[in-house]
């Protein structure tokens, strides 16, 4: 354990963990809007939003989040020179937000439509016979009761977001991921403890997600 | 069951509209109307040249054995099922639109009962009955909470109101599912075999609700099996066989006289039940 405690003094570890907090949490909330929203199209009774949502989460599901988060660098940033902050961290931070926001919309979009495959048809039916119509309709019947059968696959969506944050290392994000990286460069000798401070330090932030998820998952179950 | 009170008077409260509305021949107002229906599932036929008229007040049976498309005669009039190309309904003279908004308004005056209640699960008995009148009709909640108090009361469930729809007995539930449909105020009221789903013991509570109903003048069509709601509260009686009606008669000559072979074959089997 030789100089191992000073690790912690030479580097910002928890600031490093704190970069993958925010970039989960604003992320989490992006993600969240755009995949309720495509999740929306892909009931809608209109086909052309019907496509586009099917289309969209067909091609950001299935492309790897490293190329996302590269191509939004090196196209937006490179070539289209679009800057969201003159402070260079900042800028690629913005980045790093939404392009998790954008490829993990697709899962949030997934994980939605399949809690509304748990609210039989007769629901919609109903809120229809009273005279909603389709997006009253779904924003108070369907949406609320989806959500609710949608919770554990949300929760697998926001647990592997929080671990896909280490991506945004490659788009120069100073978080966890990238600081083990260095401190195992200079430190060569630590790299096993280095590794578990990290290998921890991510098991301390998701666990409690499960742990939360599992209890809501029960606590907001609807009885039929 | 409090349901002394006129459950229609009171849900009726609606003027009639400012252009005025079919009548047939006898000067009676025609709420639903079906000119040259016809419906496909892909290459089935589910429904045949249906013309029908529906006056002010009736009580309309619809019979048939399964899969003769009673179901789809109900859904098609608001318009849960499209029809196929050539054909109208009008619900008191006036065409269902095709989509969005102004068919949601027009829905709003046909009024719907499902066989399995299909009350909203995440919402308490209350709000099951308010969200129509707040959601669609722009009632003030107060106002809503209280028109809905009234109709729980003389479905005879007001004690329920604050519980959730897991928590009551089917018949409870199918009577909210009634009293949500009122709090529409809807001109005519669809049933779908609003009782097969019950246990024996709780089909009464729903009849005795909807005698009431008919008694007070609301119009409806019921798909129902109950032959004894048939004789005393049905107007007419539809018999549907392959899609088609076969048989438009008073419930009494219906039971007595069946005319129609298919209709006799039918009456056999469930009197025999
Ligand atoms: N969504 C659908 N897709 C395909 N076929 C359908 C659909 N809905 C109904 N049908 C068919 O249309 C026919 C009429 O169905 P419908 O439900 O109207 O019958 P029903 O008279 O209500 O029968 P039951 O007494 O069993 O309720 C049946 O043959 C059924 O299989
Ligand atoms: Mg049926």
């Amino acid at each position: 354990m030789n100089g191992f405690l000073e690790l912690f003094a030479e580097y910002d570890i928890i600031g490093a963990f704190w970069m993958n907090i925010r970039l989960t949490i604003l992320a989490a909330i992006g993600s969240f809007v755009l995949g309720t929203v495509l999740a929306v199209f892909r009931i809608s009774p209109v086909g052309s939003l019907r496509a586009i949502g099917t289309s969209y989460v067909n091609v950001v599901r299935n492309t790897p989040l490293t190329i996302i988060m590269v191509l939004g660098v090196l196209a937006v940033w490179g070539q289209l020179k679009i800057t969201f902050s003159s402070d260079f961290a900042l800028n690629f931070f913005i980045y790093a937000v939404i392009a998790l926001s954008i490829y993990h919309a697709a899962f949030v979009c997934e994980a939605i439509r399949s809690g509304v495959n748990t609210v039989p048809q007769g629901q919609a039916e109903a809120a229809r016979a009273i005279g909603l119509s389709f997006l009253p309709a779904a924003r108070v019947v369907v949406l609320p009761q989806a959500l609710r059968g949608a919770i554990t696959p949300l929760g697998n969506t926001l647990i592997a977001l929080t671990k896909n944050t280490t991506v945004a290392a490659a788009a120069s994000v100073a978080e966890a991921s990238g600081l083990m990286k260095t401190m195992i460069e200079f430190n060569p000798d630590l790299m096993v403890s280095i590794f578990l401070t990290i290998a921890i330090g991510f098991c301390i932030i998701v666990i409690p997600m499960g742990l939360l998820t599992t209890w809501l998952s029960d606590k907001l179950a609807v009885a039929r | 069951m409090a349901l002394s009170d006129s459950l229609v008077a009171m849900t009726q409260t609606t003027p009639p509209p400012a252009d005025p509305p079919a009548a047939d021949s006898t000067g009676t107002r025609i709420l639903v109307e079906l000119e040259d229906v016809n419906k496909h599932f892909g290459s089935f036929q589910a429904l045949t040249d249906i013309n029908l008229t529906i006056p002010e007040r009736q009580v309309a049976i619809v019979l048939g054995p399964s899969g003769s498309g009673k179901s789809t005669l109900c859904r098609t009039i608001n318009r849960l099922e499209t029809i196929d190309p050539g054909g109208t309904i009008r619900i008191d003279g006036r065409p269902l639109p095709e989509e969005g908004k102004a068919l949601a308004r027009l829905r709003a005056d046909v009024g719907m009962v499902f066989q399995s209640f299909n009350l909203f699960a995440h919402k308490s008995i209350l709000e099951n009955v308010t969200l129509g009148p707040i959601k669609v009709k722009g009632v003030k909640k107060a106002q809503a909470e209280k028109d809905a108090m009234e109709l729980l009361e003389r479905v005879g469930v007001a004690q329920q109101a604050r519980k959730m729809p897991a928590q009551l007995s089917g018949g409870q539930q199918q009577r909210v599912a009634i009293a949500r449909a009122l709090a529409m105020k809807p001109k005519v009221l669809l049933f779908d075999e609003p009782t097969s789903a019950l246990d024996p013991e709780m089909v009464q509570e729903v009849l005795d609700v909807m005698v009431q109903l008919a008694r007070e003048g609301m119009t409806m069509v019921v798909v129902t099996h109950e032959m004894g709601f048939a004789r005393k509260a049905g107007d007419r009686v539809l018999f549907m066989d392959e899609g088609k009606v076969l048989e438009d008669t008073d419930p009494e000559s219906f039971f007595t006289r069946p005319q129609h072979p298919r209709a006799k074959d039918f009456l056999g089997k469930i009197l025999t039940h």
